[in-house]
């Protein structure tokens, strides 16, 4: 089980409280998770990646194991920590003034 | 008895001001969304309870909000939570958040490019909807106009979004360029006496209509002039802020541009009705419900101030259809005022005597319930507001 730590607006848009839990299918990278993520939660589509080139968002970050996995490839495998559930898939808006 | 529903878009979030015909006292609710920035939100004229809203941020790009009772609840017009996100044929389902060009060959045009500030090719990239518009006859058919500006069309109450290709692929796309605030389209005008006549304007762009329900476009912009351009009556490269018109007279347009209120008689040419504005500057223009010669504007000093005048806000109200010009100051700051007031940040209801309301970016919304005679605020500490519809309720 995969646990995925999403942004407050990100939460209040798909309706969940805290963490979510996720069943990734295969290996775990960033793309399976959010693939699941976003099959999982539609109205989160768009949010995360863009629609279209499937990138992220440039002020929206990764983070796992205490590492920024923002610049990883999206076909990268994600810690074993993560892909076991130890810890946490942090979807993060990045700060900034505004 | 009737009443009054104001919907005002802010940098941080949506309001809901409601009232009865008297509009003296006002119900706030919200924020709605909030944190999110509100560019529009606007209801159906079909039907008074269905509601759209843009909503938007840096961080997580664009949502498209849809209300069914009034405001009361939202919901993304998306894929259910736990239904499949593909269709049997394994094809993705659309979702309400999903504006893409269409480069399709069928019904599209090559994505091309746009011109950037400095003059050089720039690709399009959708960033948000500025502006929505739902039909004046359907509920579930709804216009976004977006940046980079392209005109968009839903069928089915905001699910999924087509864009009209024709426009952005008309000819002149390759020569538009952003304003200050980005490359949106702004303004959507539905003539109410011709369902295949529509009029928009961008932002650098200028003014453009169709007559055939979106599939062809020109530019209407013979008469605007622009004094810093290459060609200051270039066809297109005018930087119109703001148009309106009044339901029962859509042949007659009246424009805020930058630089120069003006008017057509036509909806392709246009002539100057500035008159002794102090400024021929703003953002809003809006049209009396029932005088189609009565129009507002918010004279703004420009260039990079984009402040009212010696610090006094005063919508100016013509009644004789441009150039003469009162200004509307009873109830308003006349003193140390430094707001500005956005484009689409004001209405006009229906009732009568017909009530104008505005929203300014120091988070104050004011009503005036007798055709601007007098003003008084609803709210006084919004955040900065961008937008402001008004319904007329039954």
């Amino acid at each position: 089980m995969i646990r995925v730590v999403l942004p407050a607006h990100l939460r209040k848009l798909a309706g969940v409280d805290g963490e979510v839990k996720l069943d990734v299918a295969g290996q775990v990278t960033q793309r399976a998770v959010l693939d699941t993520l976003e099959a999982r939660y539609p109205m989160l589509r768009g949010t995360i990646r863009d629609h279209v080139t499937q990138k992220r968002r440039a002020f929206v970050r990764f983070f796992a194991c205490e590492q920024d996995l923002s610049h990883e490839p999206p076909d990268a495998p994600l810690p074993d920590a993560v892909a076991m559930g130890a810890e946490p898939f942090l979807v993060v808006g990045a700060m900034a003034g505004g | 008895m009737s009443g009054v529903r104001v919907l005002v878009g802010t940098r941080k979030g949506a309001f809901i001001l409601t009232s009865d015909g008297k509009r003296k006292r006002w119900d706030v609710s919200g924020p709605h969304f909030a944190g999110w920035e509100i560019y529009h939100m606007k209801g159906s004229p079909a039907d008074p309870n269905r509601l759209y809203a843009s909503q938007s941020s840096s961080w997580f790009g664009q949502i498209i909000q849809r209300s069914d009772d009034g405001g009361k609840t939202w919901h993304q017009p998306g894929t259910p939570p736990g239904e499949p996100t593909t269709t049997p044929d394994g094809m993705p389902k659309g979702e309400s958040n999903k504006f893409v060009y269409d480069t399709s060959p069928e019904t599209g045009k090559p994505l091309t490019t746009h011109q950037w500030y400095d003059g050089t090719p720039h690709p399009w990239e959708f960033k948000r909807v500025w502006h929505l518009e739902p039909s004046l006859t359907d509920p579930d058919t709804v216009y976004a106009g977006i940046e980079d500006a392209a005109l968009f069309r839903s069928t089915d109450g905001g699910q999924t979004w087509q864009e009209l290709a024709g426009l952005r692929g008309h000819g002149s796309g390759p020569k538009w360029q952003p304003g200050a605030g980005g490359m949106c389209l702004h303004t959507i005008l539905l003539d109410p006496s011709d369902p295949g006549r529509i009029f928009i304007a961008i932002s650098a762009a200028g003014a453009f209509r169709t007559d055939d329900a979106g599939k062809t476009w020109r530019p209407i912009n013979r008469g605007l002039k622009s004094q810093y351009i290459p060609d200051p009556n270039a066809e297109v490269g005018h930087c119109v802020h703001r148009i309106a018109m009044h339901r029962s007279r859509p042949g007659v347009l009246f424009m805020q541009k930058h630089w120069d209120v003006m008017r057509s008689d036509d909806g392709e040419s246009w002539q100057e009705i500035s008159g002794n504005l102090p400024t021929d500057f703003g953002f809003p223009i809006e049209v009396h419900a029932h005088e189609p010669d009565t129009i507002y504007v918010v004279p703004i000093k420009s260039d990079s101030e984009h402040f009212p005048p010696d610090g006094k806000l005063r919508v100016y109200r013509s009644r004789t259809g441009g150039n003469e010009w009162e200004a509307l100051t009873k109830g308003l700051p006349q003193r140390d005022c430094y707001v500005n007031v956005l484009r689409d940040a004001m209405a006009i209801d229906s009732l009568d005597k017909c009530g104008v309301y505005f929203g300014t970016t120091g988070g104050q919304v004011y009503a005036s319930a007798d055709a601007g005679d007098s003003w008084a605020p609803i709210v006084q500490h919004l955040p900065a507001v961008v937008s402001v519809e008004v319904q007329t309720l039954p």
